[in-house]
């Protein structure tokens, strides 16, 4: 294991602020591009319904 | 092998298997993904001259890999809708474009965010970041020729073509700029280029680079799902579904 | 013929180029040392920007009256008609721009012999913004916001062209040889000379069905 404690963990060795925002916006891309398609998805069923049922 | 792939290439029959295949890969993805970032965080070592701030190519150099690759499967699949005239495969380009933005809008922003501790701008115009912009005007550019247009069948064409001529041009792009790059900086910097890279970090890079291509194969397949049923919302297997889903059937 | 059908186009493309290149130094400053060590890549962008202000028009009058049609059904390969239609584009709006810059040059206090080298380089690699801009205007046309789409889609598809050719500008101030960097704008020119008529043709094929 690298790390001492997870403050050090965190700290990231003074560069903290680079690391994990390197990470949280990859991870923020990602899971935005999830839920936008999700609600493209039930948007598009949704519209879907209302021609089936005319 | 026996396969009738033209079976699969018709979206009422390619919608459910889809449908099938995303959780596998978006499985995949997470579990390589933690894998990844435990190498990334937990084993391998610091650098020697960057210190921590390396670990942000376990995020860089995916993204970076990830938004080329993607560019070259999309013009693949555009190539092969121009040729066979295969709706399906015009589908998938346009459905990987966005994805492909997304990834080399991340390269960009982490390159960024690494060049600032190391070389202590935001911003050099070192060959690497300057073609991965350039990569993202074309992505933009295939996306905006796409939607400008009403006319899915020509929709899916012109940006096929335009797909391809992109393709044509990359390495010419990332030639010039590389010429462009030495004639101005020198070799004063030399991003990338790691003398000694620890095997560790090597394989959290290709894992984390596994795990990105895995997460692009599923969201890739969920868009091309939401193409389909926004495409063909009048045809006749898209009305049978969202019949299923009034009745309760998930599919 | 079609040369002369758009005269205005001619005006329209100089007078920009030549707008476009009077505003640097107003917003930069009249020292001719910066001048001259922008110059080139100043003049290569207004070159570029002025050769894609026409680039909507290259097919859209054609498109309009149906004569775009008879060229898809005539009998002689779409590709050479395609050529022709780029060579009279470029006749309009790039070689006048050719011929203006060494005075635009001038005033940008660009020595002589770099002088040359612009005008051999513009003249080798505007050719190639024409040839690469007819597939943008051929995938775009009767879009709307067409022109604004045909920048998006042309500009990053210009950037080899540019360095290659501000590079020979630049190299031959810096007094060393250009030769590199017009061999290899020749070379660009050539390659869009082969493919781009072809890649043009089935845009057209594409937008007109």
């Amino acid at each position: 294991m690298q790390w001492e404690s997870w403050s050090a963990f965190f700290n990231m060795g003074g560069y903290a602020f680079y690391v994990w925002f390197s990470f949280g916006l990859t991870a923020l891309c990602m899971v935005w591009e999830v839920i936008a398609l999700r609600k493209r998805r039930a948007e598009a069923l949704r519209l879907t319904q209302l021609l089936a049922q005319d | 092998m026996n396969i009738n792939w033209f079976k699969y290439s018709s979206p009422q029959t390619f919608y459910p298997l889809a449908g099938k295949m995303i959780p596998w890969f978006a499985w995949l993805a997470a579990i390589l993904a933690v894998a990844g970032l435990y190498i990334g965080f937990a084993i391998a070592p610091t650098d020697f001259q960057q210190g921590e701030a390396y670990r942000i190519i376990f995020v860089h150099v995916p993204a970076a890999w990830m938004s080329m690759v993607i560019y070259i499967v999309m013009a693949g699949w555009a190539a092969i809708g121009l040729a066979l005239n295969a709706r399906l495969s015009a589908m998938m380009a346009q459905a990987l474009a966005p994805t492909g933005a997304i990834f080399t809008l991340i390269a960009l922003v982490t390159g960024s965010l690494w060049g600032k501790p190391m070389w202590g701008t935001w911003w050099v115009w070192d060959a690497r970041l300057t073609s991965e912009l350039i990569l993202l005007f074309l992505y933009l550019g295939f996306i905006a020729l796409q939607s400008s247009i009403d006319d899915p069948r020509r929709a899916d064409r012109a940006g096929a073509l335009l797909a391809l001529v992109g393709v044509v041009n990359v390495p010419i792009i990332y030639f010039s700029v590389k010429w462009w790059n030495t004639l101005h900086q020198g070799s004063s910097i030399n991003m990338g280029a790691a003398p000694k890279m620890a095997a560790t970090m090597l394989l959290g890079m290709l894992i984390m680079a596994l795990a990105f291509w895995m997460y692009t194969v599923a969201v890739a397949l969920m868009r091309v799902r939401c193409i389909m049923l926004e495409r063909e919302r009048t045809s006749d297997w898209v009305k049978e579904l969202s019949v299923q889903g009034i009745a309760g059937v998930k599919s | 013929m079609l040369a002369f059908r758009r005269r205005s186009d001619v005006a329209t493309t100089l007078f920009f180029f030549l707008i476009v290149s009077s505003l640097f130094p107003l917003g930069i400053g009249p020292e001719p040392a910066v001048l001259s060590s922008i110059a080139p890549g100043v003049l290569w962008v207004a070159a570029l920007l002025a050769g894609m202000l026409s680039l909507t028009r290259l097919f859209a009058a054609d498109f309009a009256d149906g004569s775009l049609e008879q060229m898809l059904l005539a009998p002689q390969p779409l590709a050479l008609l395609v050529l022709a239609k780029i060579f009279a584009h470029w006749l309009i709006c790039g070689l006048p721009v050719v011929l203006l810059a060494p005075i635009i040059g001038l005033q940008y206090a660009l020595p002589n012999d770099a002088l040359l080298v612009l005008v051999f380089a513009l003249l080798l690699g505007t050719p190639a913004l024409s040839l690469i801009g007819a597939i943008g205007a051929a995938l775009t046309l009767g879009v709307r916001g067409s022109g604004l789409l045909v920048a998006l889609l042309v500009l990053p598809l210009y950037i080899p062209v540019l360095i290659f050719g501000a590079g020979a500008v630049a190299a031959s101030q810096h007094g060393m040889s250009s030769q590199a960097h017009l061999s290899l704008l020749a070379a660009c020119s050539l390659l869009a000379l082969v493919l781009a008529p072809m890649a043009t043709a089935a845009a057209l094929r594409i937008s007109v069905e």
